[in-house]
């Protein structure tokens, strides 16, 4: 195997280092014709520590998880690894993670997957012969040389392990539960499903700091109020709270965006400040060309840091 | 019991296509009880058929329609009528159906979809509560399946989908994991749904399905 040059420090070094952690999202295109989606790394890359990419996100086919990552590597950018157990079964995961692994991926991002009906391929099998704490802990396996049917491999893997938590989840208890199953299933950082009351948000992160994890703060950007209203009445476990939603709704015509980029700068900073969370997840769903505008409202520069 | 669903009648129709003459078959049980191939559904059909111009050579309704010896004396008994079909229309499950197949040779048409293994909730309402997986995990989780009940059959808690003890897929339906965790609760056990439950063995029953009641030696079995 040759030797992985890596650019950009893995994002375990940047948390361990005590900095702010800073990451971004890339989500590949339908279809071949990735220039767009190279554009936005190109826009990211050295503006946040890494991107998520994410994998058939909402059960929609796209361009794969795994072959983005190694484009964002190839760019000399750091990527995070989405996998999800929805449309591959446990040998599957096995060996792209092992293709991940030996083409320089470092931090992997477990996930259950959304379910196959949300998405554009309503008559696909779904497989989740896994899920989130169990494929977090096959990781752990691999790590040990072994694969999960019980066979030594001729080497092991390492990746810095994360996931989601829904700070938001109603009801919460059982979220809570399964929150500290991926902790012990291994899991060492956490990115949260979006969050905009920081108030709430505080009140969980005095569960989530009594565990050795990493945790980013889930932010998605609002474009407008109504998309907010619609987030709350679809997305489970998104809850943008009245006063934001105002504020979205009192923008002059056409700068929905701006103050959509103004909240979540505001967010950035306050959680930042307030040492809420040890980093931000930037969701700029469709919008990845606005989130150096977000950075630099925030006043968060990752090469300052 | 086994859910069945009738299918659009220009479907049977169009199955039945090179078909003159029909013989008809039912259940007694679960297709009875679905009002899929119970005695009355098969006289309307063989009813509808014939306003098609078909010839019903005969009709049966045996007890269970997927008992292979018990339809295999049926079909013996009406051996005449069955001789005169071009083929056979089962109003049964596809285990119904296949009975029928080591019965005869002659073309078997199915004229119902097989749902699931359903419970009766109220007369005519059934819910699916049991996967038939072959490695009951019913004793940690409150009597409440997630194979079955949770629509990406999870066994670690809820998903992000979960929603005011909904499921994201349909909001008319439960999610499992709410309802495991309410269990729970009540019965002070939550300590059960905080374990870890490593991946299923999805092969506890290699399929096809095949299984035999051992016999003790010396014992109640007929040698």
């Amino acid at each position: 195997m040759s030797e992985i040059k890596h650019v950009k420090p893995s994002i375990q070094e940047v948390l361990e280092s005590g900095k702010f952690l800073v990451t971004g999202e890339i989500g590949p295109p339908k279809g071949p014709d990735i220039a767009e989606m190279t554009e936005h790394i190109e826009l990211l890359k050295d503006k946040v520590h890494a991107m998520n990419i994410t994998d058939n996100q909402s059960s929609v086919m796209r361009y794969p998880s795994i072959g983005t990552a190694l484009l964002i590597k190839e760019m000399g950018g750091e990527p995070i690894l989405q996998v999800t157990c929805r449309d591959r079964n446990r040998m599957a995961i096995e060996a792209d993670l092992l293709f991940a692994y030996t083409r320089g991926v470092r931090s992997v991002l477990c996930l259950t997957g959304d379910s196959i009906p949300v998405g554009d391929h309503k008559d696909a099998k779904s497989v989740f012969d896994l899920e989130s704490a169990q494929l977090l802990n096959l990781i752990r396996t691999m790590e040990d040389g072994k694969d999960t049917g019980g066979n030594e491999m001729n080497g092991s893997v390492s990746f810095f392990k994360g996931a989601i938590v829904t700070p938001e989840a109603d009801p919460l208890e059982p979220q809570l539960m399964k929150f500290k199953k991926k902790v012990d299933a291994g899991a060492q950082w956490f990115q949260t499903q979006a969050i905009y009351d920081m108030d709430h948000f505080a009140k969980f992160m005095k569960v989530a700091r009594e565990y050795d994890i990493k945790l980013q703060a889930g932010l998605v950007l609002l474009v407008s109020a109504g998309m907010a209203k619609y987030m709350n009445a679809n997305v489970p476990g998104v809850m943008v709270p009245q006063d934001l939603i105002d504020e979205m709704a009192s923008a002059e015509k056409g700068k929905a965006l701006d103050t959509g980029i103004k909240i979540m700068a505001r967010q950035i900073r306050q959680i930042r400040e307030e040492g809420l969370a040890d980093g931000v997840h930037i969701m700029a769903i469709g919008k990845e060309g606005v989130v150096p505008r977000i950075l630099e409202e925030a006043e968060l520069d990752i090469s300052a840091l | 019991m086994i859910i069945t669903n009738q299918k659009p009648f220009e479907t049977i129709l169009k199955e039945l296509e090179d078909a003159k003459s029909v013989f008809l078959v039912g259940c007694g049980d679960c297709a009875t009880l679905c009002e899929t191939g119970g005695t009355d559904q098969v006289a309307e059909m063989a009813e509808k058929l014939k306003a098609e111009g078909k010839l019903i050579t005969g009709m049966i309704v045996p007890d269970v329609g997927c008992h292979e010896l018990d339809v295999k004396k049926e079909f013996r008994v009406h051996k005449d009528e069955l001789e005169k079909a071009d083929a056979l229309l089962v109003m049964s499950c596809g285990a119904g159906c296949q009975a029928a197949r080591s019965a005869t040779d002659k073309p078997i048409m199915p004229s119902n979809d097989t749902l699931f293994l359903g419970n009766i909730m109220r007369y005519g309402q059934f819910e699916e509560k049991c996967r038939l997986c072959g490695d009951c995990l019913l004793d940690v989780t409150g009597a409440i399946c997630p194979v079955a009940r949770c629509h990406k059959g999870i066994l670690n808690g809820p998903c992000g989908g979960t929603n005011e003890g909904k499921c994201e897929v349909d909001p008319e339906k439960d999610c499992a994991w709410t309802l495991i965790y309410q269990q729970l609760e009540k019965e002070g056990k939550l300590d059960k749904m905080r374990e870890y439950r490593p991946p299923k063995n999805w092969n506890a029953v290699l399929k096809p399905g095949r299984h035999a009641i051992e016999r003790k030696k010396g014992g109640e079995a007929n040698e």
